[in-house]
């Protein structure tokens, strides 16, 4: 394996509550990116996902924010550098692409102006140099008419052409890594799969490393090499993506998984898991899961769970064995 | 866009027919008689009567607007029956005053509201936000022609640096455009602060920081020129309220403008320039909302002109 394009350890993100509070919204965040690899950040709404991608990009707000841990992209501690560092890393180094692709873009600006503004930003291209090369990533998007496009207003466009658009313009600097934050969510299938075939053709031309954040499996099992699990704020499993469809091991991956149709097998009823994510504010103690979980023991409620290696690169944080949980499933 | 702009303008004589209409009936149904006022208050009812006949006031109304509207496309605004000058010579000197006042109050009005607006925005909840909105309510609580009594008592009366009235000189532009842009001041500060803070929190303002740019950029180039359209349109539904202004303030301070010619001509039941000033008007309000159209369509490309 190459080396480690972005690490994260011991993220932890807490936003402001009230006048004095803090309540922490992730907490323990490890993981890794390596050049060339898309790894899958999954996990239901609120699991604290999107805060963990935006902590990386340090797009929280200042005042009402605390983050804490160590976040190493290429080397360099993005928590320490000052701000005028960290905006020469932002659309640069590393880009991030967003859910709602209609609203993310500047209704009011023209595309050719809204993808010129990193070029000029972060590149000394000329004013011709900056126009031949959003016509260049428009085209590597898989734009028909780029010309044409780059006189577009956003609301002239469907939403998977602003899609494309958006990642156009975080590929224009070629980023070393990019970030997608629920790139398909609001697309049609068909569009869905275009957009994740193109970052798979990002990633093998460029080499660029992908943070792929979805809460949906199938895109996970599309595309990911790598997938991270999160709960509530905490990782709870890690693994290779067929490791972890094959084997998973904490019970919410499990759940995650057995709530996913298949094809080819007889109608059923599909499981889910009963419940929701707990509160910010009102976490439970020991295993967060535990209230949910079907294998849950005294000591889930009382113990913190760990990360711990269940198998070479497969991680979980469940207190019980494999074995323990198949006693309590036939008890 | 030109298409857009003639058809504007075109529909902009049906309107002025109707306002034409509504002007003339509303001063010659308003009780007072012109002819009274003209032969003063020893004239006979004979003397009277011939006043009347030699300004056309015996005649139907239908055929009085009509002599009235015809004039007008001859360029003919009509006489004063005042002091005998015609309506044109009795309003050109005082056409620069006005819109000059009006001007300068609308300049000083929208730079410092909107810049009030955009601090505040972007230091929502701190002291600066506080302290802007605090300005802000001031200037819309406080009537114009009260707050113009204060500041000339204030700079004209007690520290004799300005003067108490008229306008010579461009000092004596200063109080009464204070006094008539600080209630446009106040209203578009709030309209910035609370259109920016909208726009602040829209998703393409983060993906704006996603891109690196400086946090000025952001705020200047995406979100303030998102909020601008909503300015605009503020801006120009304020320039009524600017006219009403003017008519109140040029009377507290004496200034020889249109505004206080339209309140002396009210008095002596003036009608014909009271007709030709408030047509003035109308035409001032609906080029200033169509000039607003055209800024507006030009800044947002989601309005599509036919």
């Amino acid at each position: 394996m190459s080396d480690t394009l972005l690490e994260v350890k011991g993220l932890a993100t807490e936003f402001k509550h009230g006048k004095k509070n803090w309540i922490s919204a992730v907490s323990d965040v490890s993981f890794e990116v390596r050049p060339g690899e898309i790894v899958g950040l999954v996990g239901e709404s609120g699991c604290g996902k999107s805060v963990t991608s935006l902590s990386v990009m340090r797009l929280h707000r200042k005042d009402t924010t605390r983050i804490s841990g160590d976040i190493i992209f290429e080397g360099k501690h993005l928590l320490e550098l000052s701000d005028r560092d960290m905006q020469a890393i932002r659309g640069n180094e590393i880009s991030m692409i967003f859910q709602e692709p209609m609203s993310a873009l500047d209704p009011i600006m023209r595309i050719g102006d809204q993808l010129a503004e990193a070029l000029t930003l972060h590149t000394d291209l000329s004013k011709k140099e900056v126009h031949e090369r959003s016509v260049e990533v428009l085209r590597q998007v898989g734009i028909p008419e780029p010309e044409m496009t780059l006189r577009n207003y956003p609301h002239e466009l469907s939403g998977g052409m602003c899609q494309r658009v958006m990642i156009a313009m975080a590929m224009s600097c070629e980023p070393r890594l990019l970030i997608a934050d629920e790139p398909t969510t609001a697309l049609d299938v068909t569009i869905q799969a275009q957009i994740l075939a193109l970052m798979e053709k990002i990633r093998r031309e460029n080499n660029t490393g992908i943070l792929l954040i979805t809460h949906d499996l199938g895109v996970v099992a599309e595309t990911c090499s790598r997938v991270i699990v999160m709960y509530a704020g905490h990782v709870v499993e890690e693994a290779p993506v067929d490791e972890l469809f094959k084997h998973p091991q904490h019970p919410y991956t499990q759940g995650l998984i057995a709530s996913v149709p298949r094809l080819g097998e007889r109608l059923r009823r599909l499981p889910s898991i009963p419940g929701s994510v707990p509160d910010l504010a009102a976490m439970p103690d020991g295993c967060r899961f535990a209230p949910r979980c079907r294998y849950a023991q005294e000591r889930c409620r009382c113990n913190d769970p760990v990360l711990h290696e269940v198998s070479p690169d497969h991680t979980s944080a469940c207190l019980l064995s494999e074995q323990e949980r198949e006693e309590v499933a036939h008890a | 866009m030109g298409k857009y702009i003639v058809k504007r303008v075109l529909s902009m004589i049906p309107l002025l027919f109707v306002v034409s209409v509504i002007v003339f009936m509303f001063i010659h149904l308003i009780p007072g008689d012109p002819a009274r006022q003209i032969a003063g208050v020893d004239a006979t009812i004979g003397e009277i009567d011939n006043i009347r006949r030699q300004l056309g006031l015996d005649r139907p109304l239908v055929e009085q607007y009509v002599t009235w509207i015809t004039g007008i496309f001859h360029g003919d605004f009509g006489i004063s029956y005042s002091n005998n000058m015609t309506v044109a010579e009795l309003l050109i000197p005082r056409f620069p005053i006005t819109i000059y006042l009006t001007i300068c109050s609308i300049t000083w009005s929208a730079l410092i509201g909107i810049a009030i607006g955009v601090i505040a925005s972007i230091n929502r909840g701190k002291t600066l936000d506080l302290v802007g909105m605090v300005i802000a309510i001031a200037g819309i609580s406080l009537p114009n022609f009260w707050l113009g009594l204060q500041l000339m008592q204030i700079f004209a009366v007690d520290l004799r640096l300005l003067p108490t009235g008229g306008v010579n000189t461009w000092q004596g532009y200063i109080l009464p455009s204070v006094s008539m842009g600080a209630g446009i001041m106040a209203i578009l500060a709030r309209v910035t602060r609370s259109s920016m803070i909208e726009n602040l929190n829209k998703d393409y303002i983060r993906t704006a920081r996603a891109k690196g740019l400086p946090e000025p950029r952001v705020i200047m180039r995406h979100a303030f020129k998102n909020s601008a359209i909503d300015i605009i349109t503020v801006t120009a539904l304020q320039i009524g309220a600017l006219i009403a202004g003017s008519v109140v303030v040029e009377s507290v301070f004496s200034i020889p403008g249109m505004g206080r010619l339209l309140v002396d001509s009210i008095g002596f039941r003036d009608y014909e320039v009271v007709q030709a000033l408030i047509l003035f008007f109308s035409v001032e309000y609906m080029v200033i909302n169509l000039l607003a159209d055209v800024l507006y369509g030009i800044i947002n490309p989601r309005v599509r002109y036919e």
